[in-house]
């Protein structure tokens, strides 16, 4: 019934590494990856090393040599508010472009999605995320709930190995990420061994460094279109140096709602100000954050050992 | 004789890189698929079994040509056939419906003839696969 039908272009000489790379259009992604993403050296070398593999692949496929597609399981870990979703979600463009899967899309799930409530509710639970993940990325954030240790009769335990069965046999169809923090990722793998030798990728995403963090900080006033002058800028320095000392630090995602928060002072600043005024105020005023808005954090009232969520 | 209901019924059976890029049309146009067997060809057998549930949401061809296979490893001998439902208001159908695994015999149907009042004739379709009972059928 199956007839092979797939032509094979007659093999050539050589194969210009550079046209593939360009046609790959990853390129733009390693750019944007660079500009969107401060630090990370670990993580991004990991991935500069993938793609080479994957350009060459392709390189070796045009000349007709064997070219197994590798596989690509990945298990990000790393503490909190490190990146680890950003990166699967660019991993999904970057692989799409590469070739390597078929559609540019990421299915993100966590424990919830997968396993079920009662007997024979989780096969089918499992079997359906991976078939909408089919052709894109499967990416389970917080991976390490999957396995509860203390109750045996969990039913995550089903769960992992239809994911082992499908990560093995649709290596074609489909490339999970399993995400979450390094301490208990370690122990889920360790329950789980044969999860962890079919994932050929384990990148580990460190914490930013104090000058990364404000970075970050940077690049998020930037894409909220506020501004930080020079002033801000020394205190939103001194702020990081406080919060990173406090418990429940999660790296950029502090840095957001720090943020955030701050954002709210300064409406609530040009609020009273205006309301005190004439009440108008200009483009200026709107866009900057200044100094007063992010010290009046009670990150700098020392006293209160505050955790994340407060101001 | 070769049943012909469907669509692609004419034709040479697809591959199943050909159903794939058929499923992959359908999911283009937003419909659900499903994957239903047989061992039943009758022509007003209308409701075939499912295997498993329609499948929604889904991106990519894949998912719908594992499920074929799988309903294949255990129905080889089947009719097996892949539905397109599609829900947009006003349609609510199925609009695209295609055989892809079938017996390697198909004996065919009998024409029944009884008389009825008077000299009427009254006519009847029987496969002769349903001789047996439901599962040794092909």
């Amino acid at each position: 019934m199956n007839v092979a039908r797939t032509l094979e272009p007659p093999p050539v000489a050589s194969a210009s590494l550079a046209a593939l790379y360009r046609e790959a259009g990853i390129a733009d992604v390693f750019e944007r990856l660079d500009a969107e993403l401060v630090g990370l050296v670990p993580v991004k070398t990991r991935i500069r090393e993938i793609a080479a593999l994957l350009v060459v692949d392709r390189a070796r496929r045009q000349l007709g040599l064997n070219a197994e597609p590798p596989s690509l399981h990945m298990c990000f870990t790393g503490n909190p508010g490190t990146g680890k979703t950003t990166v699967a979600q660019r991993m999904a463009e970057l692989l799409h472009g590469l070739g390597y899967i078929r559609r540019n899309h990421l299915v993100s799930v966590t424990r919830d999605d997968l396993v079920g409530q009662y007997i024979g509710h989780t096969a089918p639970k499992t079997r359906e995320v991976l078939k909408k993940a089919m052709g894109g990325v499967l990416f389970i954030d917080e991976a390490y709930y999957l396995y509860r240790p203390e109750n045996e009769r969990d039913y995550g335990q089903e769960a992992i190995e239809i994911l082992l069965q499908a990560m093995e046999n649709q290596r074609d169809d489909l490339v999970v990420v399993l995400a979450g923090y390094k301490s208990r990722m370690d122990v889920f793998f360790r329950s789980n061994p044969g999860l962890s030798s079919r994932i050929a990728h384990h990148i580990d995403f460190p914490d930013y460094a104090p000058d990364e963090l404000l970075a970050i900080a940077r690049l998020m006033v930037r894409r909220m279109d506020y501004r930080l002058d020079a002033e801000a800028v020394a205190a939103l320095c001194e702020y990081i140096a406080l919060r990173l000392r406090q418990p429940h630090f999660a790296n950029a995602r502090s840095i957001r709602n720090a943020l955030d928060r701050m954002r709210l002072r300064q409406a609530n600043r040009l609020f009273s100000t205006a309301l005190a005024g004439d009440g108008e105020v200009d483009a200026d005023a709107l866009r900057s954050i200044d100094s007063a808005d992010i010290r009046s954090s009670r990150v700098f009232a020392n006293a209160s050992p505050a955790g994340e969520g407060t101001a | 004789m070769r049943i012909t209901q469907g669509t692609f019924s004419f034709l040479p059976d697809l591959t199943d890189e050909e159903i794939g890029l058929q499923v992959a049309y359908a999911l283009r146009q937003g419909w659900a698929l499903a994957v239903e067997y047989t061992d039943d060809p009758h022509p007003r057998n209308a409701y075939w079994e499912m295997w498993g549930n329609p499948m929604f949401d889904l991106a990519d061809p894949a998912a719908v040509v594992h499920e074929l296979r799988e309903c294949r490893k255990v129905f080889p001998r089947h009719y097996i056939k892949i539905n397109a439902f599609d829900s947009t208001r006003g349609f609510e159908s199925v609009r695209l419906s295609f055989i892809v695994n079938r017996p390697p015999e198909e004996p065919g149907f009998e024409l029944l003839r009884t008389e009825a009042q008077g000299r009427v004739q009254r006519y009847a379709l029987r496969a002769y696969a349903t001789d047996h009972p439901v599962g040794r059928r092909y």
